[in-house]
């Protein structure tokens, strides 16, 4: 390495000690020419560096005898794992596509995945996937005993949910919050009618004296806004409009319900699979959003009976498991409801579900309004907002975005657990494969492991793919409270 | 190992403390420190300036090993530092290091946080671990504080106590990684205070830090630094009135331009 | 406001009456809600034919509990036990799956974590694939893996797949290990470990103020476990050995009726056990993994870097600096995984182990048919633990809370 400087003359400073005369980089030194840029050494960068900084460098030290220990002990465990990997990924792909019998031309069914010595052509010591197997269940995994014309009907809910959240979700859309709007409040609608066929008999009586209701309550907010009424009651006339378009929505979506689309009525009973996972799983999240709010804000609020009462709340349901809140919802529930009152299977569960995952969401939301600096409390004060003012307009948006990642993080923790809702007897995803394992007419020993295989893909495609986003959500998040 | 090989050089001057002679560095692909040549003796106050990214921490980092050079020698204290683990530990052992954000242990008492090294380094017995810790804590006056947390203490107090802590194990060098760019302007001054105190007294010390006024009034020396490189280095006399290259001058202009 | 006429309206306006009567409008509707749910309860009961009581729990239970834990503790016997013992096997039986499969979960899970941080790209692949998979796959379906797909697929009962020889071996009726036999001087080999335990405290108490005094370190890790092994052998040893093992058995002779594993010789772990088990652990070991991931990286590197700086060595930096710090991250959120797992044991009622939901809210409640009473009792365990967990988290962070300004 050539240095090229010019050394001015040394100077004698006021130093307490004489210059040391050693070396060439004493006071009064300038670099005229630049340091030449080097590559670096082989150990920092390409493939060597690669393999030095990320494998060899934590077995590398034999500095004394417990490091040599430590270096030797590294080394074999990464033969170990490496082989393990090897072998375990190898065996899964030779197991699902390299060995797997892929098609059944000849309608054998179990016979074409027997060996010699189970009576098929397969040779002996085969164990491989049973691909025919899948592929004649596939719409029973799927679906469920949903009936095949009527097909379309949830293909249709799935595109029109896909296409909105799609919208929702990317940003360079335009109209994004009423898509996701209609996304949150027609699309259930329009599901339910879809899925269930609607024309449910509810009387015109019902949807009349809720219409009437709902009027007379907007006329009373009408009022108070106007100033007729005085005082406080003014506030709770403004209160009474409110729920008076509550009451008006609920009667539309009754209204919808009732009327007959030319669907045929599809029993719960006969969805399943696929269908019963997704439906289990959004419903119990998107309504538990809102309770999971009116949890949160109630355990935060300053009045100690709400408090209380939400904590109690929020706790009993985080204190048990799902599995019991499901043997008490298809148990208890039923109980619980007036003579006459029945709910369907699904329908319970749903519940169950529901108040199971409010409890974890309100956690969740609770965590996002403690994280909002107090400074933004009192600012909305200081306006003048009134307390749900505040909570609307600053607070809860605020506070939302912040949780996105921990509302599709509870999100994954539902969607795997509505495999609990098998326990119940409904057939759900694990459930409905589950149960195509009983058929005989497939029964080989790779079964289980072929319908395990494709439940866990499903899954995992699902999981994976939503935690990925959380963690985007995450960075972008991150990135955008920063600048 | 224990002996560095070149005897020769370190016969030639025992009041060198470190030499770092054709010392580069890579981070990857980026060239961080290209072809140092320093040698600091025992008892000097050298400053260490220059614009962000240019490498003097990593440069004073690159002296007890919390980073590694990749070429060049580095001797401190007489010792080659290299992948000998003994060598790197008696170098920490001499060389304090105080850091940009104080790298207090929070969960150990300020007194707690002085003794640590004493006791575990040094073997001190716990009394005389204690009384190093109060003498030295007295010395940056704060000795009140000894029993709180470091979270329940000031930036500009922190800051001090990290220095008592480096104290306590009686290095022969100082390193400063920037002690005073974390902290508000009112205590600046407290910590700017401690350190020319120390250096009154006559401790060995390396700064990288952008107090100018430090500088001129402590500093033995002033090395400018940029892209990885010693650019220039004189007294601060002669580096603050009439920098020669001119790009000390035009980061002079820049920090000390209003 | 108290300058003003006090009117009915300014006093509504008042935001202290106005939150009582609030707070007494959620009252009296929690109430009458509650009550409506009790009355249509009530009358449903009736009509069954049913009363409210826990008058069952006195009666005999007529059903066969497979032999766990449980039964053997309570010597369960049809017929003769109650109701009450249905209830506490379900409770053991809960409890000892959730204690082995927390220790289980916190050393797979701390290994597989903090090979997650190594340098070595094999062990992060390694872990990162690990947690991936089954973090991402449903507790029941792997569950299920290990049930029906795995130990159900061992060889039939008259066959074996040999562990280690003559010891230990599997087939579909379990995992037999050699059970222990206690003879009467055991309890001094056990006595002399409890013995070098207080022992290896009394030496590093010793330590300890040795190294107050004189500065001088022992190497108490080596020494304690020298203590703690040496001593009971020894004493074991000198006492001639009084325990013994009785090991599995295994007939392939004979008649065919007779072949297999004989009952009577060493001990079994029932496959539904062993899935529960193996599930419970690997799935929470996952999370687990995350959590301490997640603690070391909150440690800043300044720390360490601090530690060195002072020459602290790094094992002693690790001890001293970064696990204090990263316990106090990795505790509260771990002890959660564990109340998650012990919750998640529940699902074991899948494959009929003869847990709390299955035994109690399962079998028993369709003998008995008291579905309030049984679900509450049933709601309770948890829910006990679950609060024991949150006053123990609690306390645990007001002790270690950081101090700050």
């Amino acid at each position: 390495m050539t240095r090229k400087v010019i050394k001015a003359a040394p100077k004698k400073t006021t130093m307490k000690k004489a210059i040391p005369s050693d070396i060439d980089t004493q006071a009064g030194y300038v670099r005229i020419e630049d340091a030449p840029l080097l590559p670096p050494p082989p150990s920092e960068v390409g493939v060597t560096g690669w393999l030095y900084k990320n494998i060899f460098a934590s077995m590398s030290d034999f500095g004394s005898v417990s490091a040599t220990l430590k270096s030797v002990f590294v080394a074999a465990s990464t033969l170990f794992i490496l082989y393990f990997l090897i072998t375990q990924i190898s065996g899964l792909l030779d197991f699902a596509i390299f060995s797997a019998v892929w098609s059944d031309p000849e309608g054998l069914k179990r016979q074409a995945c027997w060996t010699v010595e189970q009576g098929g052509a397969l040779p002996n010591g085969w164990h491989a996937a049973c691909w025919p197997f899948i592929e004649a269940k596939a719409k029973f995994i799927f679906y469920g005993a949903y009936p095949s014309d009527d097909l379309w009907r949830v293909n249709l809910t799935y595109a029109l949910g896909g296409f909105m959240l799609a919208w929702v979700m990317i940003e360079r859309l335009p109209y994004r919050k009423i898509v996701g709007i209609l996304l949150l409040t027609v699309y259930p609608v329009m599901a339910t009618v879809l899925l269930t066929g609607g024309a449910f008999s509810i009387s015109t009586g019902t949807i009349g004296g809720a219409t009437i209701l709902g009027l007379a309550l907007i006329t009373i907010g009408r009022l108070g806004k106007a100033g007729y009424v005085s005082g406080a009651f003014g506030d709770l006339a403004l209160v009474a409009g409110v729920c008076g378009w509550l009451v008006i929505l609920f009667a539309a979506v009754l209204a919808v319900f009732a009327i007959d689309f030319d669907l045929e009525a599809i029993d719960t009973r006969d969805w399943g699979g696929l269908l019963i996972t997704l439906v289990v799983a959004i419903t119990g999240i998107v309504a538990s959003l809102p309770l999971g709010i009116l949890l949160a804000l109630g355990r935060r609020s300053e009045m100690p009976v709400a408090r209380f009462l939400c904590t109690v709340f929020i706790e009993f349901w985080r204190g048990v498991p799902l599995i019991t809140v499901l043997f008490m919802a298809s148990v208890m529930l039923p109980l619980f409801m007036p003579e006459g009152v029945n709910f369907d299977m699904l329908l319970r569960a749903l519940i169950g579900v529901t108040l199971f995952s409010a409890a974890y969401m309100a956690e969740v939301v609770r965590g996002g309004l403690q994280a909002i600096d107090k400074g933004q409390y009192e600012g909305a004060d200081a306006v003048g907002l009134s307390y749900w003012q505040s909570m609307r307009l600053i607070i809860l948006p605020q506070a939302l975005t912040h949780v996105i990642p921990g509302i599709v993080n509870t999100f994954i923790g539902l969607f795997k657990d509505t495999a609990l809702v098998s326990i119940v007897g409904i057939f759900d995803l694990l459930g409905a494969a589950q149960s195509t394992l009983a058929d005989a007419a497939w029964s080989t020993p790779v079964q289980g492991l072929t319908g395990y295989l494709v439940v866990a893909v499903i899954f995992f495609v699902f999981c994976f793919g939503m935690s990925r986003y959380s963690m985007f959500m995450e960075r972008k998040l991150n990135r955008s409270h920063k600048s | 190992m224990a002996q560095p090989q070149n005897t020769a050089e370190q016969s030639v001057d025992q009041k060198t403390i470190v030499s770092m002679r054709n010392v580069n560095k890579w981070f990857g692909q980026f060239h961080v420190l290209r072809d140092i040549n320093l040698s600091v003796d025992k008892g000097e106050r050298i400053v260490v300036c220059g614009p962000s990214g240019s490498g003097k921490s990593t440069l004073i980092r690159c002296l007890n090993r919390l980073e590694k050079h990749q070429d060049g020698d580095i001797f401190v204290h007489g010792i080659e530092l290299n992948n000998d683990v003994k060598n790197i530990d008696e170098i920490r052992r001499e060389v304090g290091m105080v850091f940009q954000h104080f790298n207090l242990f929070p969960h150990l008492s300020i007194l707690e946080n002085c003794m640590l090294a004493p006791i575990w380094v040094r073997k001190t017995p716990r009394a005389e671990a204690e009384e190093i810790a109060m003498h030295f804590l007295t010395r940056v006056k704060i000795p009140e504080q000894a029993s709180k947390y470091p979270g329940q203490l000031s930036g500009g107090q922190q800051q001090r106590v990290a220095i008592a802590r480096a104290l306590c194990m009686q290095p022969q060098l100082m390193l400063f990684d920037e002690p005073t760019s974390a902290l508000d302007p009112e205590m600046i001054k407290e910590v700017l205070d401690t350190m020319v105190e120390l250096a009154d007294d006559g401790m060995t010390m390396i700064c990288v830090t952008h107090e100018m006024g430090f500088a001129r009034r402590v500093a033995d020396r002033v090395i400018f630094m940029d892209e990885g490189q010693i650019v220039e280095q004189n007294e601060p006399e002669a580096f603050f009135n009439n920098p020669k290259s001119d790009r000390t001058k035009l980061f002079l202009s820049q920090i000390l331009g209003h | 406001m108290f300058g003003r006429d006090r009117s009915l309206t300014s006093l509504l306006n008042d935001t202290f009456i106005r939150g009582i009567l609030f707070q007494a409008l959620i009252a009296i509707g929690l109430f009458l809600s509650i009550n409506w749910l009790a009355d249509n309860t009530l009358s449903n009961l009736a009509n069954q034919g049913k009363t409210l009581g826990f008058d069952f729990l006195t009666r005999t239970a007529g059903f066969q509990i497979s032999p766990t834990l449980g039964t053997w503790m309570l010597d369960y016997k049809v017929g003769k036990s109650t109701y009450t013992d249905v209830y506490l096997i379900g409770i053991i039986n809960t409890f000892i799956v959730a204690l082995l499969g927390i220790l289980a979960a916190t050393v797979i899970g701390f290994t597989v974590g903090i090979m997650r941080l190594s340098d070595n790209l094999v062990f992060r692949w390694f872990s990162s694939f690990y947690v991936e998979v089954v973090r991402n796959v449903p507790l029941l379906l792997q569950l299920f893996f290990w049930y029906f797909a795995v130990l159900r697929a061992m060889p039939s009962k008259r066959e074996k797949l040999e562990l280690v020889e003559g010891v230990a071996g599997l087939n579909i009726t379990g995992l037999y290990l050699p059970a222990p036999i206690v003879s009467d001087g055991f309890i001094y080999s056990f006595l002399s470990l409890i013995g070098a335990i207080a022992i290896t405290f009394l030496v590093r108490r010793y330590a300890l103020r040795r190294q107050a005094e004189t500065g001088q370190i022992l190497p108490m890790f080596w020494i304690g476990l020298g203590i703690i092994i040496i001593l009971p052998v020894l004493v074991h040893y000198l006492n001639g050995s009084p325990l013994d093992w009785s090991l599995p058995e295994f007939k392939d002779t004979g008649p065919k009726l007779r072949q297999g594993y004989q009952s009577g010789a060493g001990m079994v772990l029932v496959p539904e056990m062993l899935a529960v088990w193996l599930a419970l652990s690997l799935y929470t070991a996952a999370f687990i993994a995350e959590i301490v991931r997640a603690g070391i990286l909150a440690v800043n590197r300044g720390q360490t870097e601090a530690a060195y700086a002072l020459g602290v060595r790094p094992n002693v930096t690790l001890r001293l600096v970064v696990i204090p710090q990263a316990m106090r991250v990795i505790i509260p959120p771990l002890t959660s995984q564990y109340l998650n797992l012990t919750k998640n044991s529940s699902l074991a009622v899948a494959i009929a182990y003869p847990e709390l939901v299955s035994v109690f809210a399962g079998t028993a409640l369709n003998q008995v048919g008291k579905e309030v009473e049984m679900i509450f009792m049933m709601m309770m365990v948890y829910l006990t633990f679950s609060l024991m967990t949150a006053a123990f988290m609690n306390w645990f962070n007001s002790r270690v809370k950081l101090v700050e300004r």
